[in-house]
Formats: structure tokens, sequence, C-alpha cells
């Protein structure tokens, strides 16, 4: 007689551990139990056809992840013992730190307080499974990405307060707005938001610049962090594909419902990436590959790929990914020209890009670099170099939708600067785009809160009516270490100190680069 | 449309013209000068004359551009919310019709910035 095992099969072990855990509930409604689930119009017909193809357990999860924590904190102990900063290309690669810390460590908290609530709007107990384990990766992402850089914040200025800074400084309320727009969402545009959107379609656009920038430049200890979390991105990204594929399998009427969800989304996405496109071509001193090389393998081909494997649910591309497609060559270059004039008030710093990284630009950006952007940072140097930093010192206009301030160009038309404007109940609103202004008309309610950091500064919420003020008093920038210019910054001189070089000779190349 | 939500979804606008203590918001973009990355926000009088507005406010905000000495604004072409506009600059700008968040144009010609980039 066989003994059966004790051992149950991972087939068992699943639907014990999952789909086992649910029940039909008999003293309650469920409606009363789900309440979330229906009112964004979405129709779910049979919520066993969801498929987990990861088949993860809780109980193979925590031992899975302990395993990668205790790797990754005997690399970080080993980084921070050998002083592995003194180890990077060069100081100014740290300012794609600061901005990965304030910009999107927040998210992946967001996004842990996002799923853990979807996780329980589900009725489907697969679909409340994975959501609860995306919630927990979130959170341990935010943790050990907050570690992995906490060595470099007893080096290297402007990551000393990170959260704090997410909620207030002005071009932060760029991601945080993404993603406080996504949470207030119901369960599905949440999922179609962060799950499919963000985490299927565009993510390799956030981690391949940092993660490929960290190795590329010598941070042992963020690209380890970026093994780490690599097998939970893969099941991100199948739980994005499968989320959608779900929802469109379950009804037709579903279908334009999540067709204009991608369309939101994936500007809102496209927008936020606009802050990475400018890390990646200024900010990493060795660079991995252009922007504009990185939309055209992972938006153009893969979401080509994509969404031509979507067309039999009847979805077709994101609206206005054609403008998305030509900013390829401007907006990297439009964002660092605007960090570079608002430098006052950011926890990082910025300059003008040596001799070599603008030749290189030349080459990644034939059309556009030498016509119209060179010429900037070649005036812009001069006037540097004859003791006129550029700052722009009068406040920016800034999106109603994606608060970026409005300083993008029209599709075709690089010296035009794309702007909307409309009326909605006597209030005059403001866009940096046909986008944005869309996303707007169809849900202006939601819109007309917007918490726009210059208009906060002028009702005189911020701690004080001057910039100086607002930036040390309410942002917790320290005026003259986090800001400004590089050249000659206590970062730099710090970096010149390491290398054994003095400040003089490094600042007079920097000069000669530069002109 | 509307917001499809869970109940009655209402709220303020956050920047209604009574949240800014008696002054009101203007914009003011300057074509073809992109070294402003952006239209300038600006927080501003109603009662301010629209000249005043210019001296005070536009030519330092303009200043460190090299159009900008050159620059005959208030003998320029305007725009008010993107219609043709002519300023009267001795009058307020309120009395100028210039309402919280409207956005101003000028069109300085022969002024089309640095290098032929609109820069």
């Amino acid at each position: 007689m066989a003994v059966k095992s004790k051992k149950l099969n991972l087939k068992d072990k699943y639907q014990y551990l999952t789909r086992d855990m649910a029940w039909e509930p008999t003293y309650q409604k469920k409606k009363d139990i789900f309440p979330d689930e229906d009112f964004e119009g979405i129709k779910i017909t049979d919520w066993s056809q969801w498929e987990d193809p990861f088949r993860l357990t809780m109980d193979a999860y925590w031992k899975y992840q302990a395993e990668k924590e205790k790797k990754l904190y005997a690399i970080f102990d080993a980084f921070a013992q050998n002083n592995g900063h003194q180890n990077i290309s060069d100081a100014r690669y740290v300012n794609a730190l600061k901005l990965f810390l304030t910009g999107v460590s927040p998210l992946e908290h967001a996004a842990f307080q996002g799923y853990a609530k979807v996780g329980r709007q589900f009725s489907g107990a697969g679909a409340r499974v994975a959501c609860q384990m995306q919630a927990i990766d979130e959170l341990r992402h935010s943790q050990t990405q907050q570690h992995a850089m906490s060595h470099y914040n007893k080096h290297f200025n402007g990551l000393h307060d990170a959260a704090y800074m997410h909620d207030r400084v002005w071009f932060l309320s760029v991601p945080k707005s993404f993603f406080d727009d996504a949470r207030s969402a119901g369960p599905f545009e949440f999922l179609t938001a962060i799950s499919f959107s963000f985490e299927y379609v565009l993510t390799n656009l956030l981690f391949v610049p940092f993660m490929s920038g960290a190795a590329y430049n010598g941070d042992m200890a963020t690209v380890t962090f970026g093994f780490s979390a690599q097998s939970d991105e893969a099941r991100h990204m199948t739980l994005g594909l499968e989320v959608i594929k779900f929802i469109l399998e379950q009804h037709e009427d579903n279908v334009p419902i999540v067709q204009r969800w991608i369309d939101k989304w994936f500007w809102r996405g496209f927008r936020l990436l606009s802050l990475v496109s400018m890390m990646m071509d200024y900010m990493l001193p060795n660079k991995v590959m252009s922007w504009s090389e990185a939309w055209e393998v992972y938006y153009e081909q893969n979401g080509g790929a994509l969404f031509k494997d979507l067309e039999r649910y009847g979805i077709r591309p994101p609206k206005y990914q054609d403008v998305a497609n030509d900013a390829k060559h401007h907006i990297s270059h439009q964002l660092w020209g605007t960090f570079y004039q608002y430098s006052q008030a950011t926890n990082f710093h910025t300059w003008i890009p040596g001799k070599d990284e603008m030749d290189w630009m030349s080459e990644k950006y034939p059309e556009t670099f030498d016509k119209y952007y060179r010429p900037r940072y070649e005036h812009w140097a001069k006037e540097h170099a004859e003791g006129r930093r550029f700052y722009n010192n009068t406040l920016p206009q800034l999106c109603q939708v994606c608060q970026v301030p409005t300083l993008f160009t029209e599709m075709g038309e690089p010296t035009k600067l794309s702007h909307r404007q409309m009326k909605y109940e006597g209030e005059r609103y403001h866009f940096c785009s046909e986008a944005c202004c869309d996303i707007f008309k169809h849900e202006p309610e939601k819109y007309v809160q917007a918490w726009l950091p210059v208009h906060q500064i002028y009702q005189g919420n911020c701690e004080g009516g001057d910039v100086e003020t607002v930036v040390q008093k309410y942002y917790h920038i320290n005026i003259g270490e986090d800001n400004f210019e590089y050249v000659g910054s206590p970062d730099h001189k710090r970096w010149l100190s390491i290398k054994g070089k003095s400040s003089d000779d490094k600042t007079e190349r920097a000069k000669r680069d530069a002109a | 449309m509307s917001v499809n939500a869970l109940y009655d979804y209402k709220f303020e606008p956050r920047d209604k013209v009574e949240n800014f203590n008696g002054m009101q918001l203007l914009y003011v973009l300057w074509p073809n000068h992109l070294m402003f990355c952006s239209p300038f926000a600006l927080l501003v009088k109603p009662d301010m004359t629209f000249g005043t507005m210019v001296e005070e406010i536009l030519k330092p905000a303009t200043a460190p551009h090299p159009d900008a000495a050159k620059a005959d604004f208030l003998g320029a072409q305007w725009l008010l919310n993107d219609e043709p506009f002519t300023p009267d600059v001795n009058a307020s700008l309120k009395d100028n019709g210039i309402d919280h968040k409207s956005m101003l144009t000028v069109t300085t010609p022969g002024l089309n910035g640095l290098a032929g980039a609109g820069f």
C-alpha cells in the first residue's frame, strides 16, 4: 500500500494556501464584504478564471525573500566597510541616487499601501493573494532602497530627509500626485495603472536606467538591490499582464473602460518618466544608453508587440503615443534645462555637461541636440564662466494634471511651447499638453483639488513668501550644501579630496570642458 | 464627464482667488525664449497697473536673457488667454480684463531668442 506523502505537491499547496482560503459567505452578503468591486463598471463573471502563473504561496514566499535579504544585507555591510562610495565613477552620479531616494522609494511605499488596499477589495482569492504579496514586496523595496543608499548619506548631501521632501518639494509632487491619483481610484483602475501601465509597459524604463546606471557607475549597493528586486519585478510584470487579460476576457463591456485607463496611465507614466530621461542622459557619468534608445527598445518595440497582442481584445495602442514617440528626441534635454535653472530649489546639483558628454549627445540625438540644445549649454557655460551662473528666479507655471512645469514643446515644433487652457465651473486651468487636458476633462473634480506647489507657495502655505525660506524651512533643503551648481559644491570638493585632487585644477578643467 | 465614485464626489477648487490673500495669479509666456523653461507664474495685485506689472515684475524676470534689454514689451503684440489683446498701460490688471489665472503671451517681433533655436 502506497504511503501518502506528507508533503503537498505544488498544485495542492497553491490550492490550499490561496483559493481555499476563501469561502462563500452565508451570514453576510458578498456585496457588503466587497463593496468596492463594482462601482467602476468592470464586470467579473467568474473569478476562478484568474490564473496566477507563479503559484507562489506564502510559506515559499517568506523563505525566498529571507534568503535574498540575507545576501543583500551582507553586501551592504561589505560595501559600507570598504567605503564603497569611493569607487563610484564620479560624485555627480550620487545625484541620480538623490532623485531616486526622494522620487522613487516613497512610491514603492505608496505602492505597498495601494496593493494592501486592493488586496482586500477583490472577491477573488487568487487576485487578493497576488496583491498582498506584491504589497509586501513593495514595502521591502522601499526599505531596502533606503538601506542601499543610506551609506551615501554619510558622505554626500541632499539624502537626509527623503520621505519628508517627497510630500513637499515642488518637483516631487510629480511622482507623488501620480501615485495619489492611482491610489484614490477604484481597485481595477489601480491595477491597470500600476500593475499594467507602469509595471508591465513602462517599468524597464525606470529600472534599467537606475540599476544598469548603478552597475556602469560602480555603485555596488544599488545594483545589488536591483538584483534582489529583479525576481519580484518579474512577478509584478506577469501580474500586470494577467490582470489586463483577465479583465478583458471577463466581459466585452470592460474593453472601453480599460482602454481609457490605458490611455490615461500610459500618458501619466510617460510624463513621470521624463524625470528618468534626464537622469539617464545627464546624471550618469558613465552612460548606459540614451533615453531615445531606451524608449525605442522598451516602448516602441516591446510595447508595440504587446499592443499587437492585445488587439484581439479590441485594445489599441495608447492615445497620444505618437506625441510620446516624437518627444524621445527632446524631453531629457528639456528637463535638464529646467532643473539647471531651478537648482536653487532642488536637493541635488546640476551642471553643464562636459565636452565628451555633449559629443555623445550629438551622436545619440543627431536631429536635435546640436540644433536646439547644445547652444543652450554653450550660452549658459559662458555666462557661468563670467560669474553669472543662470538661475530662473521666477516660479514656473505647472500643469494641473501631471504637475510638471509646462515646459514641453509641440510635436514636430521643438521651439513652440505646448500649452492648453480651459475653464471649468468659472475657474481657469492650464495644461502641458492635449493629453493632460483630456485627462482633466474626463474627471475634473479630481484635479481641481490638485496641490500645486507653486500655487501653495503663493497662497502662503509653505512657511514663507520667498524661495529661500521655502527651500530651507519648508523643504528641509540645506542652502549652499544640497542645492545649486555642482561645480564648487561641498559634494564636489569632498569628491576631489577623496580622489586626492585639489579643487582648483578640477574647477578649471570643468570650466574648460564646458567652454 | 465626471468621476466614477462611491459617493457624491465634489470638492472646492484649491486655487480659487480668495485663497490668495487679495492677490491673484498671472502667467506670462514670452514665445521663442525657452531659456525660461515655462511661462512665468506671477503673484500680482489686481489693481496694479499693466505698466507697473511690466516694469516691476516682467522686466526683472526676463532680465537674464540677452534679448530682454532690446525688448519693447509695452509696444509688443499681446494675447490674453489666446485672444488678441491691446493692453491699457495705465489701467489696472482687473480693468484690463485680466482675471485670476489668466495667461498673457507677449511676442516681440524681431527678437526670436538665441542661436535660431527659440531659446
